[in-house]
């Protein structure tokens, strides 16, 4: 299914109902869209897995089912641990949806290059403060046992809170590949994403990614010695098996 | 009464009907268990009912579950009380969600039909005070003891909502 293939795959009920649907993005798993659920005031985000029509359909159904219990049994023991992540408000493993709680925000992404287009204006203590949260935001995230697997400045919203925009709450978002493990090298890994991303889609502020680090390593115990194995990650890279 | 649409599931308007001091749950208790055709309807006991979002949350989850024919018990209104239960035992399910002879405070949901119909039904059978279906109402109703105990939450308030949700959501998985 190419990303502009005619008419998109949607599941019933989407398929026959007035509600509108709004395609937020495609990626090479799932389609976003924002609609309502529930209630028509409640504004959701609706996280569709179509059928790959190149795999065995037997196949296809299994890895659907596996990838988006996984994704919501993550969030789920997000919410209950009280890390900030978007609710699950329902899901059907079968057709493949999963509708979550809308984040209303803009991504850190979009707040850094924000940052930098207003000429840096706000300061670097401000920008300090922004990648201090989101350092905290991860450790945290990593003290429950949950490791995200795909960190990068766009899979964060900086919650919008009233009138003061860019000033509220991280939350971590998108947790198609979150995995549950307890292993320093799984969280390690999960900063070397981090780091390696954020150094290419923010060059100009790559120096000040220690801060995100330094609030890190503040946020659980054991963050220690996750950024110490963090250093044999960045050695070799982050396939440590060198299998596949 | 109101009736609630669902976004996305238009088609099955659900008529929701909210009672204070209900005097006779044992008899409308009996006509579930009887199977009394005219008596299909979704009771459930609302002290242990968080927010109108989980009732309809089970709702959802209930109607589309019809849709794809994959029902666990037997129609649609019973599935809606299922739904509730963090667990895979119906009749579980139907003791802690389900009215009891002393319930007092019920919510009843039809899935379908005449509104108008369902609302001269309901008043004619239901010996109880009809209230406004709202988060506050319910607030006053609620058994935070119960709830916690049932989904195993710290707190039965909104902020257990989410969790709740979520594990009615992941259930049968």
């Amino acid at each position: 299914m190419s990303p502009d293939s005619g008419t998109p795959y949607l599941p019933a009920p989407f398929t026959t109902s007035p509600t509108p649907l709004t395609l937020i993005t495609r990626g090479a798993e799932a389609a976003l869209y924002k609609t309502t659920f529930l209630t028509p005031h409640q504004p959701c985000a609706l996280k569709i897995r179509p059928p790959k029509p190149w795999r065995h359909p037997t196949l296809d159904a299994r890895l659907t089912r596996q990838r988006i219990l996984a994704e919501a049994r993550a969030l789920v023991k997000c919410g209950r641990e009280g890390v900030r992540v978007p609710q699950v408000l329902g899901m059907s493993w079968e057709e493949g949806w999963v509708a979550l709680e809308w984040i209303a925000g803009r991504t850190v992404k979009d707040v850094i290059w924000g940052w930098r287009a207003e000429g840096a204006e706000k300061g670097d203590a401000w920008l300090r403060g922004l990648l201090g949260k989101v350092g905290r935001a991860v450790g945290l995230l990593h003290s429950i046992g949950v490791v995200h697997g795909d960190l990068t400045s766009s899979n964060m919203i900086v919650e919008e809170q009233g009138s003061t925009a860019g000033e509220g709450e991280i939350v971590l978002i998108d947790f198609g590949l979150a995995t549950q493990a307890v292993q320093e090298e799984d969280r390690a890994v999960d900063l070397y994403v981090l780091e390696r991303a954020f150094g290419s889609t923010h060059p100009r502020e790559e120096a000040l990614f220690g801060v995100v680090l330094e609030a890190y390593a503040g946020s659980y115990k054991g963050a220690k010695a996750t950024l110490k194995r963090l250093e044999d990650v960045r050695m070799r890279g982050r396939k440590k098996s060198m299998i596949g | 009464m109101e009736v609630i649409t669902l976004p996305h599931l238009e088609q099955h308007p659900l008529s929701v009907c909210l009672f204070r001091n209900v005097q006779n749950a044992a008899f409308l208790r009996q006509q579930l268990l009887q199977a009394n055709h005219d008596f299909e309807y979704a009771f459930l006991d609302a002290s242990v009912l968080l927010s109108r979002t989980h009732v309809l949350a089970a709702c959802f989850r209930a109607i589309t579950d019809v849709l794809h024919a994959r029902l666990k018990s037997h129609n649609v209104h019973s599935e809606i009380v299922f739904a509730l239960s963090p667990n895979n035992n119906i009749a579980d399910s139907f003791r802690r969600f389900g009215i009891s002879d002393q319930s007092t405070n019920i919510l009843a949901i039809k899935v379908g039909g005449d509104a108008s119909q369902i609302e001269a039904h309901l008043m004619q059978h239901v010996q109880g005070t009809p209230v406004l279906f709202t988060d506050a109402t319910l607030q006053t109703m609620r058994d935070p003891a119960r709830i916690r105990k049932i989904y195993r939450v710290d707190v039965a308030s909104k902020e257990a909502e989410a969790f709740i949700l979520g594990t009615m959501a992941l259930k049968g998985s």
